[in-house]
């Protein structure tokens, strides 16, 4: 780690609890190199998260954070933002943890359009609880709770979040870690509800069901199965089966929620 | 016939469930429980059960989808602990509304927050409320044991209410034990074929579920539960007496060990009446006349056999593993206390609270709740109603 990110950790909290080869970490660093690029101050930043491997992060990082319950990190995070608007909100999630038991939170918060960002930790699966499928874990890959292959249809999160208003959508993954920062950064700067779905790598679980080798093995297939949205709009529907497709998907300026909020109080209270 | 073998607390209970093999099972992953559903799961898979098993995306779900499954005239099942029996809460009152039959083991889990995954009864003591009937179990074998006799228990047609099983949270979930499990045959003879009377697939009689109930009948269908739950005592402890001719293993709704003539006793739930029960031999062996009481179900209380039980001791410590910020104590020790009341004599109960968040329970810890006891004997005096076991103050 560069000496200048210290800061930004708790070094008496570290070690971190993840497995090694984990990606969690990866995502936790990018994260604290774009808001070091961006140059804010620590003390106008405010972690969230739920609960899942994801969900330690916090802990480990020299902001004010909190840690709260599976799947409400967004609901917590809606109460941070409104008692403190000028607060910097930053939810970190795992994909279990945002899309199943906080599925509802989530589309909501894109909804409203409130200045949150959220960074989904995409595991494709329950990594703290050994191994479950979660809404991410794609159609017909393994998972403790599906030995014969997965036969729900998972989510695609961007499309969820696009459809459901976020005004910032988009999608890299552990291995493209400069691109990621980038959309880190876009998406912190943004004002409005911001998403950035992050293709993650749980080798301990998703690694070991699916057969799919090394950590390192699992960082290649990421390498080689990202594809940006320029590509991925010349390819068929069938050729698309197993691709990643990373980029900006939405970027849009649109009203967001506490300050309309505000707005309606100030004329409640003032104009008759 | 019997069988000894090992296996963990969350192994026994999945055994057991294997052996009921319910219609369904809907359920949600939490530590310390998840593994129940995870070698249960197994056993679907293997096609050892018959059961339809629902991985659904929360604990709410999995509760709701177990009140589905049971309307519909199913034996279900679902599986928690702590946060996952938090956000059930909602819906295991409406389980027990409406009568349904639902076996659910609770691993027990300290809540949330501080976030803490190791074992105390602040789950289950947050129903005790909710109309569920609540056995606890000492160690794997009372936990294999309660599952079988749970089905029985909310089936019987006097009761038709969920039954908690609760066993402690990594200290039996996790820990190996030695067990005797039945052979498959006298389970599934044990438990029968379940015959509801009314439900929703029961297309020649249709009814209707979970209706609004105004001022005009909801008190009445209140009242009806709490008579479920007094006739759940006589249940259980039929149930108890059938399952001991099985198993050779007793049960009732209470325990009680060394009590016949103790000067002091200590009430607790779960496996802490196992470390009790060993400081017990070790005082008894140095002259004090010392004994444990251990409620098996603690909802419906039984209040008439721990009055009983305990009323010729001269004093009693109860011991809880749950706070209720009433600042009078734990939950037990408000329910012990009222149930020694009508008794009128003058046996002092003191009440301490142990073991919060996965503290341990050490041997030495019991031995000085005997020792104040002692004191308090001695004295006739008690200075503090209610304590903190290894607390650091
Ligand atoms: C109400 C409730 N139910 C269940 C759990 C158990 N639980 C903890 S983390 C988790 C899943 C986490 O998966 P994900 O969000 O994908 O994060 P990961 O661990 O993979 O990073 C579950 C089910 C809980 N803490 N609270
Ligand atoms: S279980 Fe999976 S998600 Fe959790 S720390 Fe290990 S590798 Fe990471």
């Amino acid at each position: 780690m560069r000496k200048e990110l210290e800061k930004y950790f708790r070094a008496n909290r570290l070690p971190h609890i993840w497995c090694p080869g984990c990606g969690h970490g990866i995502i936790t660093g990018a994260l604290m190199r774009a808001i070091d690029n961006l140059k804010l101050d620590k003390k106008n930043i405010c972690i969230v998260s739920g609960i899942g491997c994801s969900s330690r992060a916090p802990g480990y990082l020299d902001f004010y954070t909190l840690h709260t319950t599976h799947g409400r990190g967004l609901a917590f995070a809606t109460g941070i933002k409104f008692a403190k608007p000028d607060l910097k909100v930053i939810v970190v999630t795992g994909d279990g943890d945002c899309t199943a038991i906080g599925g509802n939170h989530f589309i909501h918060a894109c909804r409203r359009n409130i200045d949150i960002t959220t960074i989904v930790f995409n595991n494709n699966i329950y990594g703290m609880t050994s191994g479950q499928y979660s809404p991410m874990t794609p159609k017909g890959a393994y998972a403790t709770t599906a030995p014969y292959g997965n036969i729900d249809r998972n989510f695609d999160l961007c499309k969820l979040a696009d459809a459901a208003g976020a005004t910032y959508v988009a999608r890299s993954t552990v291995y493209h870690v400069p691109q990621l920062i980038k959309l880190m950064e876009k998406a912190i700067d943004h004002k409005g509800f911001s998403m950035v779905e992050v293709a993650d790598i749980c080798p301990t679980y998703f690694g070991r069901k699916n057969k799919l080798g090394s950590p390192v093995k699992m960082m290649e297939v990421l390498r080689d199965s990202a594809i940006s949205i320029k590509a991925a709009e010349k390819l068929s529907k069938e050729e698309l089966v197993g691709k990643i497709i990373t980029g900006e998907f939405h970027n849009e300026i649109a009203p967001e929620y506490t300050e309309e909020y505000e707005k309606t109080i100030e004329k409640a209270q003032g104009g008759c | 016939m019997n069988n000894r073998v090992a296996l963990t607390g969350n192994e026994a209970v999945a055994q057991a469930m294997k052996q009921i093999n319910p219609d369904v099972v809907a359920a949600y992953p939490i530590t310390p429980q998840t593994e129940i559903v995870q070698f249960f799961s197994n056993f679907v898979n293997n096609g050892q059960v018959d059961t339809e098993f629902v991985a659904v995306e929360s604990e709410h779900s999995a509760m709701s989808a177990a009140v589905g499954a049971a309307s519909a005239g199913a034996r279900t099942m679902t599986a928690t602990s702590s946060q996952g029996l938090a956000l059930m809460f909602e819906v295991v009152y409406i389980a027990s509304a409406m009568r349904l039959p639902i076996v659910f083991p609770v691993a027990n889990r300290a809540l949330s927050g501080p976030i803490n995954i190791h074992c105390d009864h602040s789950d289950a003591m947050g129903l005790t409320n909710s109309g569920v009937i609540q056995l606890f179990s000492e160690n794997a074998q009372e936990a294999y044991d309660n599952m079988i006799q749970a089905v029985r228990i909310a089936e019987h047609p006097d009761v038709l209410l969920p039954v908690m099983v609760n066993l402690d949270g990594f200290i039996t979930s996790h820990a190996l034990d030695i067990l005797e499990v039945l052979d498959d045959e006298t389970v599934k003879n044990f438990v029968g074929i379940y015959n509801p009377e009314e439900f929703l697939l029961d297309v020649k009689n249709p009814i209707s579920m979970g209706n609004l109930d105004m001022y005009d009948f909801y008190f009445e269908h209140r009242r009806q539960q709490v008579a479920a739950m007094e006739a759940a005592k006589k249940v259980i402890e039929d149930v108890g007496k059938e399952f001991e001719k099985v198993s050779g293993r007793p049960y009732g709704l209470i325990e009680t060990y060394k009590l016949d003539d103790a000067d002091m006793a200590v009430v607790l739930l779960n496996s802490a009446a196992g470390s009790a029960k060993g400081v017990v031999d070790e005082l008894r062996a140095k002259g004090m006349k010392v004994g444990v009481l251990k409620p098996r179900a603690f909802r419906p209380f039984p209040f008439e056999e721990i009055s009983t039980a305990l009323k010729g001791v001269k004093a009693v410590a109860v011991l809880d593993r749950a706070e209720t910020f009433s600042t009078l104590g734990g939950p037990m020790f408000a329910d012990v206390r009222a149930a020694l009341y009508d008794l009128k004599n003058d046996i002092k109960v003191i009440n301490y609270v142990y073991g919060l968040g996965g503290r341990d329970l050490r041997l030495e810890d019991v031995e000085q709740v005997f020792n104040e006891l002692d004191e308090i004997v001695k004295s006739g005096k008690t200075d503090k109603v209610v304590n903190y076991l290894g607390l650091r103050e």
